[in-house]
């Protein structure tokens, strides 16, 4: 096979996981505008059985390949190496991943090292008579960008989790343009052994935060807190409220708060009634984590914070004056 | 240990932007921030140097000639060397070919590590740092969280979705992509900001690193169509009145949601 649009799946603990729908629905989207055959491949000690799990959210996969890898966890190069040799074998014109932590890895070194086309971050694809476009963010999400990719066979994609719909699975749902049929499964061997160039010493679990899963009111705080040294006032706060105080990714990164109660794409995705945002601009990767919210409520000093594009309710004004207002009324 | 820290000064548009014609701002039209990810990782490099007890940073940017204060801010911080690859040709350069210059740039240095930030904040791609790893076929861990010697190796904290933790071992030389340090960025000091006024910065153009135009466009991964602003779909409803209003109408909102 060459051409077509070629997903590379993401096993975890030997299913897959939840975001190669997205990339899955996303492939069976261009391929309805003429992109050719989709594939989804798998690299994972247990690919065959995470492929076999998988079988009902297929709906118009031609084939299904399974990449088996001799290591037990994730390890950038042996995906590195896997990647180059599925797209040797299968000469895919298109490749989707998702834009995770793991792709982080490899993604654009297999497209450095191979002259491919590449974009990340990707939040709307199309295949049109000129062929393939994709848009992402520029300037900090202020503006989109329209990119194309004049003579280059293979173009790897990297789609932003969340920003790709995913309809519910619908098992034999007719493949495009064609009846339903049962994918093709086929097995790719690779000499991936010996490929592994880091080595795992231990995995930390997250440390929990039960509280945050639970809690139907969660306060977040953003970048416009200002300082570490705001966060106990804003837990207080938060205590009133009996809400749990969680964050977006700058304090975090700044060391203000714990990383355990960070969300977003890069932390984790909660869906409480109400979602308090103080001082919080919306990046895309913090939104992709709030989107499941019931009411999302936003204070932030400036007018066009991306954050208002999403709540239910919002004021311009300053966090800490609303937050002592609300702690003075909450009594 | 010497350590190669890639470094980006990232435009931004001011608040009063408006976008003409669909073509990349003007240089002079942006605000310019050195990339808080990058801070992260000259933070981690000048950690891992002093840690070893010998050894030397050096800042490297491929930018126009905005992107010189970044370079001196990391000179005051305590890089040991500041250049910059640019010519106007690549004002439209994607992560693809910033790495091919950043490769070419390694292949001169030799550093026995690269310390990269995992992603800028104005194009957001997080992707030079694996194509450069690429490149050079050099070990990697992505969205790193702390990094420390053991022997000949590096022990590596790697940040994964929901808050989980992976440690890696890897040997040198290696590429790291920095996520956030365990403590605060250094701040520069007086003196050192103006030493590194005057300090010198050694300005290279592609050519220097035997790279020409037409090697760099088709090592490009992709071409820009064109820049368009984004729909706005606010839905929000939004309160005007003073804190005191906004306060009681916040309590009262989260009293229907949520009844205690």
């Amino acid at each position: 096979m060459s051409g077509g649009v070629l997903v590379l799946g993401e096993g975890e603990h030997g299913r897959l996981r939840a975001g190669t729908n997205a990339l899955l629905e996303a492939a069976r989207s261009l391929a309805e505008q003429g992109a050719g055959p989709v594939s989804l491949a798998v690299i994972d000690a247990d690919a065959d059985a995470v492929l076999a799990g998988a079988a009902a959210r297929v709906a118009g996969v031609r084939e299904l390949i399974a990449v088996p890898s001799p290591h037990g966890s994730f390890e950038a190069h042996v995906s590195q190496a896997a990647l180059e040799g599925l797209i040797e074998a299968h000469r895919p014109a298109i490749v989707l991943a998702g834009h995770t932590v793991d792709s982080l890895g490899f993604l654009a070194a297999v497209a450095a090292r191979g002259r491919h086309g590449f974009a990340s971050d990707v939040t709307r694809v199309s295949f049109q008579a000129g062929g393939l476009h994709a848009w992402r963010g520029d300037y900090g999400e202020r503006l989109l960008a329209e990119l194309d990719f004049p003579a280059k066979k293979t173009v790897l994609l990297a789609l932003r989790a969340g920003a790709f719909a995913t309809r519910a699975p619908s098992d034999g749902a007719p493949a495009p343009g064609g009846e339903a049929f049962a994918p093709r499964v086929s097995r790719l061997e690779l000499a991936l052994a010996g490929r592994m160039r880091s080595e795992r010493i231990e995995l930390r679990a997250s440390a929990g935060e039960p509280d945050i899963d639970r809690a139907e009111v969660l306060l977040g705080i953003g970048r416009g807190i200002g300082g570490a040294e705001a966060v106990p006032r804003l837990e207080r706060l938060a205590s009133r409220l009996g809400a749990a105080l969680v964050a977006s990714g700058a304090p975090v990164e700044a060391g203000w708060v714990s990383r355990t109660r960070k969300i977003g794409q890069s932390g984790r995705t909660v869906a409480p009634r109400v979602y308090l945002a103080l001082g919080i601009s919306g990046a895309p990767q913090h939104l992709a984590g709030i989107a499941g919210a019931t009411t999302i409520i936003a204070i932030n000093t400036d007018p066009n914070a991306r954050i208002f594009d999403v709540a239910d309710h919002g004021a311009v004004a300053d966090l800490f004056e609303v937050a002592a207002e609300l702690e003075r009324q909450l009594g | 240990m010497n350590i190669l820290v890639p470094v980006k000064q990232a435009g931004h548009l001011p608040d009063d932007f408006v976008l003409e014609d669909g073509a990349r701002p003007a240089p002079e039209a942006l605000e310019w921030r050195l990339n808080e990810w990058d801070e992260r990782a000259l933070e981690t490099a000048l950690g891992l140097v002093e840690s070893s007890g010998a050894g030397e940073v050096l800042v490297a940017s491929v930018g126009p000639v905005q992107a010189e204060a970044g370079l001196r801010a990391c000179l005051a911080k305590g890089a040991t060397r500041a250049l910059r690859v640019w010519d106007d040709s690549l004002a439209d350069a994607d992560a693809l070919i910033v790495a091919e210059l950043l490769a070419a740039l390694a292949r001169r240095e030799q550093p026995d590590l690269i310390v990269c930030g995992v992603q800028a904040s104005d194009t957001a791609a997080a992707a030079t740092p694996a194509a450069l790893a690429g490149l050079l076929d050099l070990p990697r861990v992505a969205a790193v969280g702390g990094a420390r010697r053991e022997h000949d190796d590096l022990l590596v904290e790697r940040e994964l979705e929901g808050g989980a933790v992976e440690v890696l071992r890897i040997g040198l030389p290696a590429l790291l992509s920095v996520q956030s340090t365990p403590g605060r960025p250094r701040q520069a000091n007086l003196r050192a900001i103006k030493q590194a006024r005057s300090a010198p910065l050694e300005t290279l153009v592609p050519g220097d690193l035997d790279l020409d135009e037409a090697r760099l466009r088709e090592v490009a991964g992709a071409r820009l169509v064109r820049l368009s602003e984004r729909a706005r779909v606010s839905g929000a409803h939004m309160l005007d009145g003073p804190p005191v209003e906004v306060a009681a109408w916040i309590a009262a909102i989260i009293a229907v949601e949520s009844p205690a």
